[in-house]
C-alpha cells in the first residue's frame, strides 16, 4: 500500500477565530526559550537582586539597629536601575534571533500565509520579549513592594509612597518597550542572530560613548538625549520624583524614547512582509 | 474551543468550494520598473489546475498575490470567492501555501512545526498534534517526524511544506514549484502525492510549474502563462484535442528553408534536436498529412518519416507562447 493511503482526514472541528495566531506564536516561543538551561541561569542572576533587597527589607523590619536599611521611594528606582543591565542581557538572550531566525529560515512567508496580519507577525513576537523583560523589571518590583508590606506587617510604607505603584509600572514599561521594539527592528533587518546582538550592544554602548565624550568635552550634560540609555535614565528621575541627573529637559528625553519606539516600530512595518521585493 | 474527535471529522468526499477558485480581472503587478503581471484576466476552475510557464512568466508573483503578500498596481482577484483586497485573512484560513524556496520555522522537529502551523491556522492544540502525525505519515514522513527539520535532505524538506500545506485541510492549495530540487523517485512520489490528493481527497489546487510533465500528470486544467500574461487556459484534454493534428516529420533537405515555408503556411513547428520536427497542422486540414507532403514536394526536399502524433502539453504551451 502506497504511504499516502495511510492517513488524509478531512478536518471537521472547530477552529480559533482569526487574530489569535500571535497567542500561539508567543506560548511556543515563551516555551522554546524558558527549555533552555542556559536562560534559566541568567533569570537566576535577574532575581538575584530581588533576594539581596528581600533580605535587606526584612533585616531592616526586623532589627531595630539596622533600620537606616529600610527602603525609602528611590530604593526601587536603583532597584530598577540595576536590573538595566539584567534587561540588557536578556533583550540580547531573547530579542537577537526572535525575526532575525526566521528571515534566515524563510519562514515569514509562512507565517504570512497563515491567517495573520504582519502586525499580529510583530505581536506576537513581542510579545515573547515583553513577557520576559516585564519578568525581570515590573514583576520583581512589584514583588518587592509586595514584600516589604508583609514583613513590615503594615501598608503604611506603601500608603506613604503611593506614587510608587503608577511610578514602577511607568518605569518599566518605557525600559521593556525601548528594549524590545530596539531589539525586534534589529532583528528584523539582519538574518543573523550573531551580527543583530552585536548591532544592538553596538548602538547602546556607542550611543552612550559619544554622550560621555560629548560630556567630558563640553562638560555639559545636555545632550544626554543621545544616548537611549541616559535618556531613560532622565525619564526615570521624573517618573519617580527625583532631581534630574542630567542638564537635558525631560520632555526631550521623553522625545527620545518615543522616537526611538516610533522608528522601531516604522523599520519592523517595512520589514515584516511575506516576499521581499528587490527592484 | 471544543476537542474534535476522529468520528466528528468529514468524509474525503464532502464537497469543498465548487466554484471557480481563483477569478483575476485586469491584474497588473509592477515591481520598480518592471511590470511582473500585465493585465491579466484569467479564471481558475475547481479541481487541480496548473500554472504553467518558463521562469520569469509571472506563476510565482501571481501566487504571491493571490496570497495577498503583493499589492497590486491595478485590477481585481478574488479567492474562493473572497475579495483578496478585503478579506484577506478569511482566504488564508481557508487556503495552504508551499512556497517554492526552502522554508521552515527554527529549532523545531518535524512533527511539532507542523502542529504549530495547524495552530497558526487556527486548529486547537489537540487536533492540531494529531493532524499533524496524520499528515506527516501521509507525505512519507512518518519515521522521520521527530527528526529537527534543519537534518531533512531536500526532499524531505519539500515534503514538510506539503505537510505544512494541508495539516489544517484547507480548500484550496497553491504549490509553487513543489518537485524542485528532488531525485527522480523523490519527485514521482511527491506528484503521486498532488495527484492523490487533487483526485482521491477532493482538494482544490493550483499548481505553478515550469515542468510540463508534473503539470500533465497532475492537473486537469492548465493556465499558460508567458511575460506576465496569460498565453491560454482551459481543461488540458480540450486545449490538447484542438482541431488540427500534430505530426512527426523528418526530412531530407534544407530543413531550416523548409521550416519557414512550413511557419509560412500557419503551421506550428517545433524543431527538435533529433532532427525530427514536430508540425501541428491547425484545422479540417490536420487529419490528412497530403498537405506536408504536397508542400515537401513543392519545395523539393525529401520527406523520409511522417507520423501522427498524440498532442502533448508541450504542444499546447509551444502553441499558445508561439501564438504571442
Amino acid at each position: 500500500m502506497p504511504i499516502h493511503d495511510q492517513g488524509y482526514r478531512r478536518y471537521g472541528g472547530t477552529r480559533a477565530g482569526i487574530g489569535r495566531s500571535w497567542q500561539v506564536m508567543t506560548r511556543a516561543g515563551v516555551m522554546s526559550i524558558i527549555s533552555k538551561r542556559q536562560f534559566l541561569a541568567l533569570m537566576l542572576f535577574a532575581w538575584a537582586p530581588f533576594v539581596v533587597r528581600a533580605v535587606q527589607i526584612y533585616v531592616s523590619a526586623t532589627f531595630q539597629q539596622a533600620s537606616f536599611l529600610a527602603p525609602k521611594g528611590d530604593t526601587f528606582r536603583e532597584f530598577l536601575d540595576q536590573q538595566g543591565a539584567f534587561v540588557f542581557f536578556v533583550t540580547i538572550y531573547v530579542g537577537a534571533g526572535l525575526i532575525a531566525n526566521d528571515r534566515r529560515a524563510n519562514a515569514l512567508q509562512l507565517y504570512l500565509s497563515k491567517p495573520m496580519t504582519s502586525a499580529e507577525y510583530i505581536a506576537g513576537k513581542l510579545a515573547i520579549l515583553f513577557l520576559f523583560l516585564v519578568s525581570v523589571t515590573f514583576l520583581p518590583a512589584m514583588m518587592l513592594l509586595l514584600t516589604q508590606a508583609i514583613f513590615a506587617g503594615s501598608l503604611t510604607f506603601v500608603r506613604n509612597n503611593l506614587y510608587l505603584l503608577p511610578a514602577i509600572t511607568l518605569f518599566s514599561l518605557a525600559q521593556v518597550l525601548l528594549a524590545s521594539t530596539t531589539m525586534l527592528a534589529l532583528s528584523s533587518l539582519s538574518k543573523s542572530s550573531r551580527f543583530v546582538a552585536v548591532m544592538y550592544a553596538g548602538l547602546f554602548f556607542f550611543t552612550t560613548a559619544l554622550f560621555n565624550a560629548l560630556r567630558g568635552i563640553t562638560g555639559k550634560t545636555s545632550f544626554a538625549w543621545l544616548s537611549p540609555t541616559a535618556a531613560l535614565e532622565q525619564l526615570g528621575d521624573v517618573i519617580f520624583r527625583l532631581p534630574p541627573r542630567y542638564q537635558v529637559p525631560p520632555s526631550i528625553a521623553g522625545l527620545t524614547v518615543l522616537v526611538l519606539i516610533a522608528a522601531s516600530i516604522y523599520v519592523l512595518s517595512r520589514r515584516v512582509r511575506g516576499v521581499e521585493i528587490v527592484t | 474551543m471544543t476537542h474534535t474527535g476522529e468520528g466528528q471529522a468529514h468524509p474525503l468526499d464532502a464537497p469543498r468550494f465548487a466554484g471557480p477558485v481563483v477569478q483575476c480581472q485586469n491584474l497588473s503587478v509592477r515591481y520598480g520598473k518592471n511590470l511582473a503581471l500585465k493585465d491579466v484576466t484569467a479564471v481558475f476552475p475547481a479541481g487541480a489546475v496548473g500554472l504553467l510557464g518558463p521562469n520569469g512568466a509571472g506563476k510565482s508573483t501571481l501566487l504571491k498575490s493571490l496570497l495577498g503578500f503583493i499589492v497590486p498596481e491595478k485590477g481585481t482577484m478574488k479567492v474562493i470567492d473572497m475579495d483578496v483586497a478585503t478579506s484577506p485573512l478569511e482566504i488564508r484560513e481557508r487556503i495552504g501555501y508551499m512556497p517554492e524556496s526552502d522554508s521552515h520555522i527554527p529549532g523545531m522537529n518535524a512533527v511539532s512545526f507542523v502542529a504549530y502551523c495547524a495552530q497558526l491556522s487556527g486548529l486547537p492544540a489537540t487536533d492540531a498534534m494529531q493532524r499533524a502525525h496524520e499528515v506527516l505519515y501521509y507525505v512519507g514522513l512518518g519515521e522521520a517526524r521527530y527528526r529537527n527539520i534543519e537534518t531533512y535532505s531536500t526532499g524531505m524538506k519539500q515534503r514538510i511544506k506539503l505537510a505544512q500545506a494541508i495539516v489544517h485541510d484547507p480548500d484550496l492549495l497553491f504549490l509553487d514549484e513543489p518537485t524542485n530540487g528532488m531525485d527522480p523517485k523523490g519527485r514521482d512520489e511527491m506528484l503521486e502525492l498532488i495527484h492523490d490528493l487533487a483526485h482521491n481527497k477532493n482538494v482544490n489546487l493550483i499548481l505553478s510549474s515550469h515542468l510540463l510533465p508534473d503539470v500533465e500528470f497532475t492537473c486537469d486544467h492548465v493556465v499558460v502563462m508567458d511575460k506576465g500574461t496569460v498565453a491560454t487556459y482551459g481543461p488540458i484534454k480540450a486545449l490538447k484535442g484542438t482541431t488540427g493534428r500534430v505530426y512527426e516529420m523528418r526530412i531530407k533537405g534544407d530543413e531550416a528553408q523548409f521550416i519557414s515555408v512550413l511557419r509560412g503556411e500557419g503551421f506550428d513547428v517545433k524543431d527538435s534536436d533529433e532532427d525530427v520536427m514536430r508540425v501541428f497542422v491547425p484545422g479540417a486540414a490536420g487529419d490528412n498529412p497530403k498537405v506536408l507532403f504536397e508542400l515537401a514536394a513543392r519545395e523539393r526536399v525529401q520527406v523520409r518519416h511522417v507520423r501522427p502524433s498524440v498532442p502533448t502539453l508541450e504542444d499546447v504551451f509551444a502553441r499558445a507562447v508561439g501564438e504571442k
